[in-house]
């Protein structure tokens, strides 16, 4: 594994949101209506937290090559994903740097994710164990 | 009104247990794009030890989230949900959760602060089988957001 980790790009559309909110339970008013998102002061529907935590985990379950690599996993959600009611949405991308390899075999991560070249993640980490 | 500090240190008792079922890992994985076989196809799953499918590193809220319900819609905490955005997650796994697994939650609330002007609440969800092995620890801060 090389130190700077491939930056996937993952697009996210409505259609996205609607599915998460089934899948996870979450039916926040403010991922899926633009009514009731702006009414709270926001610019519209955004994306939910866990769903841009979700792709920054897929992120790194490619990274490990295995979807049980994951030790630890944490991040900060310091700005919103507005999703557009478009085709197109809206893009996060997310970026890694491998910041240590302990002797145990655990493999610490540094993730960035952005969109619209805004930091939508910080303090962003996941250990990995590789297999 | 800001959050109630004496909730502080405060746990509940063990939560109903949630039934992770198969198809609910798939829908879970198919809703944010993971493909890896081992989240559809139990034979994937099976071929790298578990025995069913394997949910992916962020499914665990599906059951964190319907369990924190315990603490955040306790009246006496004051928590204003419509001024609730998230702050921070963070999941620390003894093993990935996989279909059929029985879990029950405990919470417990590590911290509540406030800063200019917002609360902060700090919960941890302990995530174990209904036998008691330890799963996955998740720790979630909310943030209300002052009134305006």
């Amino acid at each position: 594994m090389s130190d700077e980790l491939e930056t996937q790009t993952y697009r996210v559309t409505r259609a996205d949101l609607i599915r998460y909110c089934g899948a996870s339970g979450d039916f926040n008013v403010i991922h899926w209506s633009d009514r009731l998102a702006t009414k709270v002061g926001l610019p519209g529907v955004i994306a939910h937290g866990m769903y841009t935590m979700a792709l920054a985990g897929r992120a790194v379950t490619t990274w490990a090559g295995a979807p049980d690599a994951v030790v630890e996993f944490g991040v900060r959600f310091s700005r919103p994903v507005p999703v557009p009611d478009t085709d197109e949405g809206t893009e996060v991308q997310v970026s890694g740097v491998v910041k240590e390899v302990t002797e145990d075999g655990l493999t610490k991560i540094a993730l960035t994710a952005t969109c619209n070249g805004e930091k939508v993640l910080s303090m962003a980490t996941a250990t990995i164990r590789k297999r | 009104m800001p959050l109630d500090p004496s909730f502080v240190g405060r746990s509940w008792p063990p939560t109903e247990p949630y039934l992770v079922g198969r198809e609910k890992i798939r829908e879970f994985a198919r809703a944010i794009g993971a493909t890896n076989p081992e989240h559809h196809d139990p034979e994937a799953a099976r071929a790298i030890g578990y025995a069913d499918v394997v949910a992916p590193p962020t499914f665990p809220v599906v059951v964190t989230m319907a369990a924190g319900n315990q603490i955040v819609s306790d009246p006496a905490l004051g928590m204003d949900y419509s001024r609730v955005v998230h702050g921070d997650e963070r999941f620390a796994y003894a093993r990935p959760v996989v279909a059929g697994d029985s879990l029950v939650c405990v919470n417990r609330v590590e911290e509540i602060t406030q800063r200019g002007g917002h609360d902060f609440i700090t919960t941890r969800t302990d995530v174990t089988t209904e036998a008691g092995e330890p799963v996955v620890t998740v720790w979630s801060k909310l943030v209300q957001r002052g009134e305006s």
